[in-house]
């Protein structure tokens, strides 16, 4: 059974590389936004994943849960910021 | 146990990849919020239902309440990754970007 927690760990690494070519690469700011939430909530999975890996599940499922808030805050205000911005199609050509 | 364990962590595996290949492929920036969205959301809901079953492997009161947290990070990942991408699709139509349609270069 730890083979298969290892192995869903490091799978899921792998879709958070893919996930980083739309947070480098994304022609607007909002296209990296999304790449770095979708790396977010995949980050508060792979924590669990860690703590089992450790067998400290019940010190890991607080360091996750505090993960989730922040990564929802941050979106939250970046969105709120970037949305006065007027100059998103400068970047696309 | 172990069985039923191993299919709902795949099952969130095949949902988590879904929305990274579908980040990369889709044409512009409202239609990649879609995978963005939603299979990230279901992907959580099935390894985190997953994980806690794995946990009550040794049952004491200790590793159900931990149990208990994992399944109260999922139902605060419910409401707020929704509330996330609401957020950002708001900055964008604020923003002016106009959606693709059919003919336009990719971007």
């Amino acid at each position: 059974m730890n083979h298969v927690i290892l192995f869903i760990g490091l799978f899921m690494s792998l879709l958070m590389v893919i996930s980083l070519y739309r947070a480098i690469f994304g022609p607007t700011v909002l296209d990296r936004m999304i790449g770095a939430n979708a790396i977010g909530s995949k980050t508060v999975v792979l924590l669990i994943i860690i703590g089992f890996g450790y067998r400290r599940v019940d010190m890991f499922v607080d360091i996750a849960l505090a993960y989730a808030l922040l990564n929802f805050i941050a979106v939250l205000a970046a969105s709120r910021y970037f949305q006065k911005r007027k100059d998103l199609y400068d970047e696309l050509s | 146990m172990d069985i039923v364990v191993t299919l709902l962590l795949f099952c969130g595996l095949i949902f988590f990849t879904g929305g990274a290949i579908g980040i990369i492929r889709f044409p512009d920036f409202y239609s990649r919020l879609h995978p963005a969205g939603k299979l990230d959301t279901m992907g959580s809901l099935f390894m985190m239902i997953g994980l806690a079953l794995f946990n009550l492997h040794h049952l004491s009161l200790g590793s159900l309440l931990t149990s208990l947290k994992i399944i109260l990070i999922m139902v605060f990942v419910f409401i707020s990754s929704p509330t996330a991408v609401h957020a950002i699709v708001d900055a964008g139509v604020n923003a002016g970007l106009e959606p693709w349609s059919k003919g336009d270069k990719r971007r």
